[in-house]
């Protein structure tokens, strides 16, 4: 039932509810003359009785039927995808980590090279690693936390 | 992968969502082929794209296990989803490189139902009801997101107002708001010919 008031806000309410069968009678009664002494209204209402024709005799396009059989099969595919994302992620940053400490120990050990050299590329590589490691945080354990990130606000 | 069905009974939706809290894959499936085609439906109405909405809809059903833990299972399941499949769409949508691709490549999305093509048996009458498709479809494209999911809900799902309300957790009156904007725009861009 349509809350009793005046104005456009009500009547276009009341032709919506009238168009999709949810109005009762006594609405329905109202309707009617407020049509009745407004051509304007009445044209209106001509043209959207005229488009729910049209919308009335359409319907979603049926996808071929075997989309349905390997459904389920497409949507655990990338379940099982997701996690191995994750192991691949996660074994990657102990290796670029583990190869990285090993080539740092190389470079601090060659007496040849200068100091400022071995800081920056020292320096270079521990960002490297931070970066590497917050990014792969956030993305895997922030993220998976958030309750409501799918929700729309 | 068998069926979460034992011997002709059904198992409860509250059920399958407690067991695919616990990890079950199965009775998840079970969830995903109760609810694959209205999610597929949704994402279709929402995208006007085959491919678009088969993948946004396997895509929300992904998301929707990775976040199970916060699904209440004294509530029904499909609203839960529909939310992720919404936001899916319209994050898409708003993309604007995937939608210039998508209004490319996009093929038609409605069909008319079967009564009014048998009884369009002149071959003028059935072209001409293409165009009228096509111009609707169109004409549905260019609406805002909101209006077109309200109008996506009423007229090719066949919601009541009180349900799609309660889907998009917004008054009833914002229901009818919405949906009296779109056909508005609708009927003025089919104009010549409604």
């Amino acid at each position: 039932m349509i809350e009793a008031g005046g104005g456009e806000e009500r009547i276009r309410q009341l032709m919506m509810s009238l168009l999709d069968g949810e109005l009762n009678a006594s609405e329905r009664e109202e309707l009617e003359r407020l049509m009745a002494a407004d051509p304007a209204l009445e044209k209106e209402w001509g043209a959207l009785v005229r488009l729910k024709e049209v919308t009335g005799t359409m319907s979603f396009r049926k996808p071929p039927d075997q989309i349905w059989e390997v459904y389920w099969t497409s949507v655990y595919s990338r379940l099982e995808r997701g996690i191995g994302w994750i192991l691949l992620s996660l074994g990657a940053m102990v290796l670029i980590s583990y190869g990285a400490w090993k080539g740092v120990q190389e470079l601090v050990a060659d007496a040849g090279m200068p100091w400022f050299l071995k800081g920056a590329i020292l320096a270079t590589v521990v960002g490297l690693v931070v970066l590497l490691v917050s990014v792969l945080r956030e993305k895997l354990f922030r993220r998976g936390r958030e309750r409501y990130k799918d929700v729309d606000r | 992968m068998e069926s979460c069905l034992v011997e002709g009974h059904e198992v409860s939706e509250r059920s399958l969502v407690l067991r695919a809290q616990s990890g079950d894959r199965e009775a998840f499936g079970e969830l995903v082929r109760r609810h694959m085609q209205r999610a597929y439906y949704a994402a279709l109405g929402l995208t006007g794209s085959h491919d678009d909405a088969l993948d946004l809809s396997q895509e929300a059903f992904v998301r929707a296990f990775r976040a199970r833990a916060t699904i209440d299972p004294e509530l029904p399941f499909y609203p839960w989803l529909y939310q992720i499949v919404r936001r899916l769409c319209f994050n898409f949508l708003r993309d604007r490189k995937t939608r210039r691709r998508r209004l490319e490549a996009a093929g038609p999305w409605l069909a008319e139902e079967i009564r009014v093509r048998a009884a369009a048996s002149d071959p003028s009458r059935i072209t001409e009801r293409a165009e009228l498709r096509a111009r609707l479809e169109a004409a549905i494209d260019r609406l805002s997101e909101r209006e077109r999911e309200v109008l996506v809900l009423k007229e090719f799902e066949g919601l009541l107002y009180r349900e799609i309300a309660e889907l998009l957790e917004i008054p009833i009156g914002t229901v009818m708001s919405r949906l009296y904007s779109a056909r508005r725009s609708l009927a003025k861009s089919l104009e010549d010919v409604l």
